[in-house]
């Protein structure tokens, strides 16, 4: 045997001295007893995700005979129903949206303000319809709004309006019903980045000149917005795949892209037609989620990241 | 040029101010005066009323009676945002959403200050804490020393009447923040500002103030230089508080203070009567051979511990009534060679203008 036959490692050592194979082989089973940790959790994404997606796609490629073909996509392009339907449903998400960034940013601005008790209790008065089942809550709106409803009765009882306001069954009530359903998604994200604005920034803006306006507006502000985007987001995205509120509320005028869905594979029972719906719907929610994330950075949309 | 501060720096006069958080009294009948230029700090443990004292010097928190005068101007109403105090908060506060170059601009902005004569001025600032180049940097790609910087910069960059700082040093570690400390104290030399520091930490006030106001329960028990306050402290509170100490029971009677049956001697007034303690700082006493003299206390001990700290030893004795007492000395090779053996019976020497008393509360 002679020496020259043993490699050296940089320190000048013979191979596979100081356990480096030991050792590598040891990092390899952690690596391996980690992956099989992994595993089930895995294997439920592949079951419940990754799997009806594919099926859905699949099936989003056949027309009713059975035949490979486009013509659930083209259907998109060439009747004007489908496009109606795909404006009404970014129209009703823009204004839901809107609306609950309106209603939405003071409420969580005089959360974050309060006392954490009093913060507290009022949290539970956000949250606590939120746990109401939503079919429950639009049907006390179609009672508060129709036509002889307790705000068109009230109203015309005190002589501010003659005629009753169509509130119900149309768009207005579409998007009544709506904004009280998305609030707490907006709510929540947005309250829980307030309540991470560290008030010596505010006070450093006050003590450094700035009336408490002009520190709200230049500090606060700016300060919110990551929570504001991260609500903004999930408000959208879930207002576009929407059913039971604009079904109830819109009087069949208001068509959004999940009825839709529902009326072609229950109604006609055309499931490629329906599948090319929902994988549309999916492709635009995905563009969408990545231009919020081009647009506001990574804070946006990844809602409890980073902080 | 530098920033030019000194002209504009003017005295504080706090008096009379009372706070209260329901039935908790935080601040009772407090009253302070700051020379123009001055650099004080308040000096405290957590809960003695200095933080409180310094939010309400800033406007954030609203006192329940009481008087702050900037230059002869009361402010006690007057808003945060128009009282044109310069602060550093503990933890900074800089904002996280602009650069340097705008935190420090922040101020300027808000004094309508044109765009030319901000870059000027901030450009300035940086000079002076040393960030020159920097203003371009995001907050979060500072370490905490050049975060500290951006802080002071922002604090004088509209050159305010006061510049008050609220335990800045506390995040740094140890080397910066004696490091700091001095650049800090070179600063306020530079540019004269009056200065009200916030600190617990009592080598920091030392080391930095023209005068320590040192605060326990809401109240000053005693305000002074800091070499008065070390070497004559008016309360057990401050000897405790400020170095360390031990504390020896003295009796006052006949003319005379009383230890053990031996008269002490010493330079300072004494009190009429009663119950003291003789405050004993282990850097004044000394091992001495002979009895006592006219000038030197003799304190019969027994050595209990000697601890060696490279530079120096720590060596703890019992007095004759087994009270403890700490003995501290430069390890000079005269000093190490008659170091003293735990169970030796030794004799310690106090100079007589060494002895303080103080009341025994």
């Amino acid at each position: 045997m002679s020496l020259a036959s043993v490699s050296l490692d940089h320190a000048g050592r013979p191979d596979g001295a100081l356990n480096t194979d030991a050792l590598r082989a040891d990092a390899r089973r952690e690596a391996r007893g980690l992956f099989a940790l992994l595993s089930p959790g895995l294997l439920l994404v592949f079951a419940v995700i990754i799997v009806p997606i594919g099926w859905l796609f699949w099936l989003s490629l056949f027309d009713e005979s059975g035949q490979l073909s486009a013509a659930n996509y083209a259907r998109f392009f060439e009747q004007a129903s489908y496009i109606k339907t795909f404006v009404t449903t970014f129209k009703v998400a823009f204004v839901v949206t809107g609306a609950c960034v309106l209603f939405g940013y003071p409420l969580a601005y005089m959360l974050s303000q309060l006392p954490r008790r009093a913060a507290g209790v009022c949290l539970i008065f956000v949250i606590l319809p939120f746990w109401t089942s939503v079919l429950v809550r639009t049907y006390a709106w179609l009672v508060i709004l129709q036509r002889k409803g307790l705000v068109n009765t009230w109203l015309m009882d005190i002589g501010v309006i003659g005629q009753p306001l169509p509130l119900a069954n149309n768009f207005a009530g579409v998007v009544i019903g709506m904004t009280h359903i998305m609030l707490p998604f907006l709510v929540l994200p947005l309250y829980a980045s307030m309540k991470t604005i560290d008030v010596d920034c505010l006070r450093a803006g006050m003590n450094l000149g700035a009336s408490p306006a002009a520190t709200f507006r230049q500090i606060f502000f700016p300060l919110s917005l990551p929570g504001l985007a991260s609500g903004v987001v999930i408000v959208f995205v879930l207002c576009l795949g929407f059913f039971v509120t604009p079904a109830l509320m819109g009087g069949g005028k208001v068509i959004m892209w999940a009825m839709r869905m529902e009326q072609t594979t229950s109604l006609y029972s055309n499931w490629g037609a329906g599948a090319a719906l929902g994988v549309v719907l999916l492709a635009v929610t995905l563009a969408l989620l990545g231009l919020f994330h081009w647009l506001l950075g990574a804070r946006a949309t990844g809602v409890w990241s980073e902080r | 040029m530098l920033l030019s501060l000194a002209q504009s720096a003017l005295p504080i006069g706090i008096s009379g101010i009372e706070k209260r958080f329901g039935a908790v009294s935080i601040l009772s009948d407090l009253s302070l005066d700051v020379a123009a230029g001055e650099f004080l700090t308040l000096l405290g443990p957590s809960g003695s009323g200095k933080t409180t004292l310094l939010m309400i010097l800033a406007g954030f928190v609203r006192a329940n009676a009481g008087s702050i005068k900037v230059g002869g101007e009361e402010i006690i109403t007057m808003p945060p945002h128009k009282r044109n105090i310069g602060m550093v908060f503990q933890n900074y506060a800089l904002f996280p959403h602009m650069n340097v170059f705008h935190n420090i601009a922040f101020p300027l902005k808000q004094r309508r200050v044109s765009t030319a004569e901000t870059a000027e001025r901030v450009e300035r600032a940086l000079d002076l804490v040393q960030l020159k180049g920097l203003g371009e940097r995001r907050v979060d790609q500072l370490s905490g020393g050049q975060r500290q910087r951006v802080a002071l910069a922002r604090a004088i960059v509209f050159e305010p009447r006061i510049v008050l700082m609220d335990e800045p040093l506390s995040a740094l570690d140890k080397g910066l923040r004696e490091h700091m400390q001095i650049e800090l104290r070179n600063l306020h030399r530079r540019l004269g500002m009056t200065t009200v520091y916030v600190t617990h930490d009592q080598r920091e006030a030392i080391t930095m103030s023209d005068r320590v106001a040192v605060m326990n329960a809401g109240r000053i028990e005693q305000i002074d230089q800091p070499e008065i306050l070390y070497a004559r402290p008016k309360t057990k509170f401050v000897a405790g508080f400020i170095g360390e100490s031990s504390f020896i029971p003295v009796e006052c009677r006949n003319g005379g203070v009383w230890h053990e049956g031996n008269k002490l001697r010493m330079t300072d007034p004494m009190p009429s009567s009663g119950r003291h303690l003789m405050v004993v700082r282990p850097e004044k006493l000394r091992l001495i051979a002979g009895e006592q003299t006219d000038d030197i206390n003799a304190l019969p001990a027994t050595v209990g511990d000697v601890i060696y700290q490279g530079d120096s030893f720590v060596c703890y004795a019992a007095l004759k009534d087994g009270r403890q007492v700490i003995l501290r000395d430069y390890c000079r090779s005269d000093v190490l060679a008659r170091l003293p053996a735990p169970g030796e019976p030794i004799m310690l020497g106090i100079d007589a203008q060494d002895v303080v008393l103080v009341a025994d509360q």
